[in-house]
């Protein structure tokens, strides 16, 4: 039993057929966390009930019990998902001591299908950054080199599956927080279309582009994790009622007549050329396999990031506004309402959040609201017109997920703009509603690389395709962190 | 244009945030440079576009505004977050006393 590589299907097929046991599964990943976990810090929480749970799940496989979907699977979860009757931050000391009233429904649907939460993981502050710095819990480390940043924002979600604290993790994903740290640290990240995950119980970030998504170390198993999510919630208005799910074992082996297009803005110059060379050869092997490949144009996308940073803060701004200091959390009292309000959003939010909440509130502002937001809100009917004009030429897009490898901790830290053109790749998935994967391609200076992957809207079996196909000529995702 | 402090001070306090003079002149420049990235929209022409605020056709979903009530376990969780209480009611300052602008 190797928990580096243990994928879900292996556990699944490890526990059905008596290979080893759960409570012996969950004892050794434990034992990885407690030894990697206090220098990676990926965990801001573990679970104190995971070896109680493993031991049920044997004994209903003892007894001939249908253990589910996931059963005895371990998953972490980002600390912006809700976990009934535990402490749930988003990674902010304005929601220190706040306990969870319910499950969201993503946790309720695992929990269902058998599966072993067995922590919460780091993130950005309230999902805002895209290196795990910004958490009041302090940065988490890329398990390929400690000096590095993860990616972010889901960045302990990823470091979680690449250090082998558990073969998945569940993030969320308004701008890339799912592939780009997928991508950084060499594991497979999928965000689904925007609809087909509930958001009920995930903290709003900018609900016109959150949708929660899943790290695994395949795509088979992003597939497995993906059924047991998905599907129409009665509780959030914006889901969608499936027509199908897709069952991994009928997935498609060949990429035969595909169309795949390589736009050229996404390979702009003073893109590292090595992730160029990385991302191309991936598209070559694809080409050598009978797809069909279609240079296209997206004159729209380099707008994609600036239109990004008005929506986003906007939406954003709103949602913080609930954080009153009053009805859960980090409470600093002051001389009247409004000074308590102030005091505790002034003391409880960091900074990053602080900045897009002004910034939001600045682009809404009167005055301002024309020039910024609703001009944003066209730039992205724009965008949007860019991928359905693609996709009638082409089934998926393929691009690089990140213009460079994991960097040094601090190294963008105080200058918003470059951190945020760590995204630039992944954002217009967000404001297309596309779906989007990230797959292991070719390393770069032995740092992972992430090879993006977007179809139509609610066609994920394309991305399922394609990503199952490459991971079956190539072995990059079966690499780990040394 | 630059953003002004004392215009930032306004954002700030549209923002309720209480901040530091310090923090106040950090997001300051900060702002400005993502204002100034934000500016390259203004190369493209938007006139007689729609505004894309949601891919998919929303509705409204509707209910009959009939309160339900939840059982005591979950009353009791969602009182104990509250950060002063009185027996089971949350306890805030007042608001209509509140007179600072």
């Amino acid at each position: 039993m190797d928990i580096f590589k243990l994928t879900i299907k292996d556990i699944r097929a490890g526990l059905s057929n008596g290979d080893f046991k759960c409570v012996d599964l969950v004892k050794a990943y434990l034992e990885n966390i407690k030894l990697k976990n206090e220098s990676i810090n990926a965990l801001v929480r573990i679970s104190d009930t995971a070896l109680d749970e493993a031991r049920e799940i044997d004994r209903r496989i003892a007894d001939n019990e249908d253990i589910g979907v996931l059963g005895g699977v371990p998953i972490a979860i980002k600390d912006n998902i809700l976990l009934e009757g535990k402490e749930a931050t988003g990674g902010s000391q304005i929601l220190e001591g706040h306990m969870s009233v319910y499950d969201a429904t993503v946790v309720e649907r695992l929990k269902k299908a058998g599966a072993i939460i067995i922590g919460q993981a780091n993130m950005d502050e309230f999902a805002m950054g895209s290196s795990t710095e910004t958490s009041h819990f302090g940065p988490t480390k890329n398990p390929w080199n400690e000096s590095r940043v993860p990616g972010g924002s889901s960045g302990g979600s990823a470091a979680v599956v690449s250090a082998g604290f558990a073969p998945c993790a569940l993030g969320s994903d308004t701008g890339g927080s799912v592939r780009q740290p997928a991508s950084l640290c060499g594991v497979v990240g999928l965000k689904p279309t925007y609809g087909r995950v509930s958001r009920y119980g995930l903290m709003s970030m900018a609900s016109s582009l959150d949708q929660i998504g899943t790290f695994t170390k395949t795509v088979e198993d992003a597939v497995i994790l993906m059924q047991v999510i998905e599907g129409k919630d009665s509780k959030d208005g914006t889901s969608v009622e499936l027509n199908d799910t897709t069952v991994p074992e009928l997935i498609d082996s060949s990429v035969e007549g595909l169309v795949v297009g390589v736009p050229d803005e996404y390979f702009v110059e003073g893109m590292d050329e090595e992730i160029k060379k990385s991302v191309m050869d991936a598209v070559s092997k694809l080409e050598e396999s009978g797809a069909k490949i279609e240079k296209i144009s997206m004159p729209h996308v380099k707008y994609a990031l600036a239109a990004y940073y008005i929506i986003m803060p906007c939406e954003a701004s709103s949602n913080m506004g609930r954080f009153d200091g009053l009805r859960y959390g980090y409470h600093s009292e002051g001389s009247g309402l409004r000074d308590t309000y102030r005091r505790t959003k002034g003391e409880g939010f960091g900074e990053e959040v602080q900045r897009r909440i002004m910034l939001g509130t600045h682009a809404l502002s009167a005055g301002y609201y024309d020039a910024y937001y609703r001009k944003a809100l066209k730039v992205r009917t724009l965008i949007k017109k860019d991928f359905d004009d693609a996709y009638k030429k082409v089934d998926v897009i393929i691009t690089p997920t990140s213009p460079s490898v994991a960097w040094e901790l601090n190294e963008k830290f105080d200058d918003p703009v470059t951190m945020y053109l760590s995204d630039i790749y992944t954002i217009t998935a967000n404001l297309a509603t596309v779906p989007a994967l990230s797959v292991p391609c070719r390393p770069v200076d032995g740092m992972p690389v992430g090879l993006q992957i977007m179809a139509k809207p609610f066609d994920e079996y394309s991305l399922y395709r394609v990503g199952k196909f490459y991971q079956s000529i190539t072995e990059w995702h079966q690499q780990t962190p040394a | 244009m630059p953003l002004s402090k004392k215009e930032v001070q306004h954002i700030a306090n549209l923002s309720n945030l209480h901040l530091s003079n310090e923090m106040i002149e950090k997001y300051r420049v900060q702002m400005d440079s993502v204002l100034d990235y934000v500016q390259k929209l203004n190369e493209i022409n938007t006139d007689n576009i729609a505004e894309l605020q949601h891919t998919q056709d929303v509705v409204n979903v509707f209910r009959e505004d009939v309160p339900v009530d939840c059982d005591s376990k979950t009353k009791k969780a969602i009182i104990e977050n509250f950060s002063h209480r009185k027996g089971d009611l949350l306890e805030v300052q007042a608001v209509f006393n509140d007179t600072e602008k």
